[in-house]
């Protein structure tokens, strides 16, 4: 799968938003059917570049999620593809319904651009740490859902759904985290990547918990565990083929995520192998609670949603298996 | 393109058809949203044989003027008005709302030819509009955007998201119907949330506001006309109506908003209308 050549030491360090940003000035500079909507928060949603670049296909709306989402239907009923950008918290929280009927009922080409997303906003606290954005989004028909795992491949991911046509939503967040895909790294909607091959359990996971799920990997492996690590960058549709091999493979899935425990990839994939391949699960995350002010890796410590978190849970799982 | 109808009478006697149309649908359905439709027949009339550019033989014709129904409940009207500009055959009229249909009781784009966007959940298509017309604006394009609105729905915070919208890309190319007609589905909406003074409200926000007895086929024609006069401003249409128009027991009662009339009041209801077509028919030109 091409990563970087030692998984522990990364050279570079960047947002997954910071990703987006780059595919949309760069994707914006070949398709002037690009537009790109704001609700307030260019800056902090990297869309600041295109915003000076191309400022006849800008919008800004204000702080208003509602208006984002319906301008934006309208901007791709006339065969643009307007891309709306915002906190995750605020767009799908806060415009599902514009959502649901003015982008995926009318199945117009919007993509919906959530930034922020998780614990690891850190110290904003549990109001801006999307949790359930998963859940919202994949509950509605003709939307893609994607949730890349460093900045790279996210701008790989936001260039993919520009050139799909159709309603998705990417899933990014604000801090920085390790870039450890490389530009020949595959990817392609709806096919998960195995990064890690393994015979005694799989973890699957999605953002920035597939780095940590790795290195939660590497150490397991000293102990004499064989751990597979997938990245599910969509979450909608579920690559079955492979989610299911892995099951067959190890009989223990670990789904790791920056999300509520209901509803997410992790509910997701229990839905996918209770259907065609029943096996058991530790589906973690977030187990219905709200997040909370703190550091971005001290709330991942704290959540266990990272390397060291990943690893307890892992080893809990196959002693209850 | 679409050849225009300017004879009023005949627009008059077009809107008598609608309503007899939409009567038939509803009863046929046993269930929809009567008044608001009926309520807003002479403007659909004058909306489709009048004021729009469009061409029901080639739906996606992208110089068209839009027509975005934020007010999804009364697209039977727009069903009939479609139907009777040419866009599909009237028989299908009476499908609406069954099992396999492409009139769904809310419209749906892409089940029917002439339906620019989804709607049901209020508050959401002047938001759409806004989009197609700074689309429009930006590429100088010369078609126009229609925003048809309820306005009960005017409750929606949305609505005035929008509106703040359309005022700052001084949207010229828009115009907004706001169908006036005083009630929502629990009762006046001066008791339920009051919206006067609604002119002001919409000037203060920016907009050309324009009211007009939603009745009067010319003067709602005029007031299209006036809309596309003023380039700085996004205009709205305050058009005054009665709630079942013509039909004498649905006028101005709420309770209309959301049943069906069943066989005998539709057949009332046909009666009264066909009464009213003949005396359209007596009119001087």
């Amino acid at each position: 799968m091409n990563l970087i050549e030692d998984i522990h030491s990364p050279k570079e360090w960047k947002a997954t938003r910071e990703g987006v940003g780059r595919a949309l000035v760069e994707e914006g500079g070949k398709n002037e059917d690009i537009w790109v909507l704001s609700a307030d928060v260019t800056e902090s949603t990297r869309v600041h570049e295109f915003a000076e670049k191309f400022p006849k296909r800008f919008v800004q709306v204000g702080v208003a999620e509602q208006n984002l989402a319906g301008v934006a239907a309208g901007i791709a009923s006339l065969g643009k593809i307007a891309v709306i950008s915002a906190y995750s918290v605020f767009s799908p929280g806060r415009n599902w319904d514009q959502i649901r009927v003015a982008i995926c009922y009318n199945n117009v080409n919007v993509k919906i651009h959530g930034s922020h997303s998780g614990l690891n906003v850190g110290p904003d606290g549990a109001s801006h740490q999307a949790l359930e954005d998963i859940a919202m989004m994949r509950a509605l028909p003709n939307i893609i859902v994607l949730a890349p795992a460093d900045a790279l491949e996210a701008k790989k991911a936001m260039v993919a759904a520009l050139r799909y046509k159709g309603p998705v939503y990417i899933r990014t967040s604000r801090d920085k985290t390790p870039i450890f895909t490389t530009e020949t790294t595959p990817f392609e909607i709806g096919k998960a990547n195995v990064y890690r091959d393994g015979k005694d359990v799989a973890i699957i996971a999605h953002g920035l918990q597939v780095y940590q799920s790795i290195l939660a990997a590497e150490e397991l492996a000293k102990e004499g565990i064989d751990v597979a690590v997938i990245d599910c960058h969509t979450i909608k549709p579920l690559d079955k083929e492979t989610i299911v091999e892995y099951a067959k493979k190890t009989g223990l899935v670990v789904t790791v995520e920056e999300h509520q425990v209901h509803g997410g990839m992790g509910s997701a994939v229990a839905e996918l192998l209770s259907e065609y391949w029943p096996t058991r699960m530790k589906i973690h995350g977030v187990y219905d609670t709200f997040g909370e002010s703190g550091e971005c890796w001290e709330l991942l410590k704290k959540y266990k949603l990272d390397a060291t978190g990943i690893m307890e849970v892992v080893k809990e799982a196959i002693e209850k298996k | 393109m679409f050849k225009k109808i300017n004879n009023i009478k005949q627009l008059k006697l077009k809107a008598n058809e609608i309503r007899q149309d939409v009567v038939r649908m509803l009863n046929a359905a046993k269930s929809g949203h009567p008044a608001g439709a009926i309520g807003l027949a002479d403007i659909f009339s004058a909306l489709f044989f009048n004021v729009l550019y469009h061409d029901p033989k080639n739906p996606e014709w992208p110089e068209r003027d839009r027509l975005i129904l934020s007010n999804g409940h009364v697209c039977p009207v727009l069903y009939a008005a479609l139907a009777h500009t040419g866009y599909f055959p009237r028989e299908e009229l009476l499908t609406l709302r069954k099992l396999g249909s492409r009139l769904q009781g809310h419209p749906h784009r892409g089940s029917l030819p002439g339906i620019e966007n989804s709607s049901g959940p209020l508050g959401q298509g002047l938001s759409i509009a806004v989009g197609t017309a700074i689309v429009a604006k930006r590429e100088k394009k010369k078609w126009r955007t229609y925003c048809m609105m309820s306005d009960g729905e005017l409750d929606e915070g949305q609505c005035w998201e929008a509106a703040m919208l359309a005022s700052k890309h001084k949207l010229g190319n828009l115009t907004a119907i706001v169908d006036r007609n005083n009630i929502q589905i629990d009762g006046y909406t001066e008791e339920v949330m009051p919206l006067e003074p609604l002119a002001e409200k919409f000037r203060s926000f920016g907009w050309n506001v324009i009211n007009v007895d939603g009745h009067n086929i010319k003067k709602f024609i005029d007031a299209c006309e006036e809309s596309k006069a003023v380039f700085e401003k996004p205009t709205v249409i305050i058009a005054h109506t009665v709630p079942g128009k013509t039909i004498s027991f649905m006028e101005f009662v709420a309770e209309w908003h959301g049943k069906s009339p069943g066989d005998e009041l539709a057949k009332k209801a046909l009666e009264e209308l066909e009464r009213e077509r003949q005396r359209i028919l007596e009119e001087d030109e």
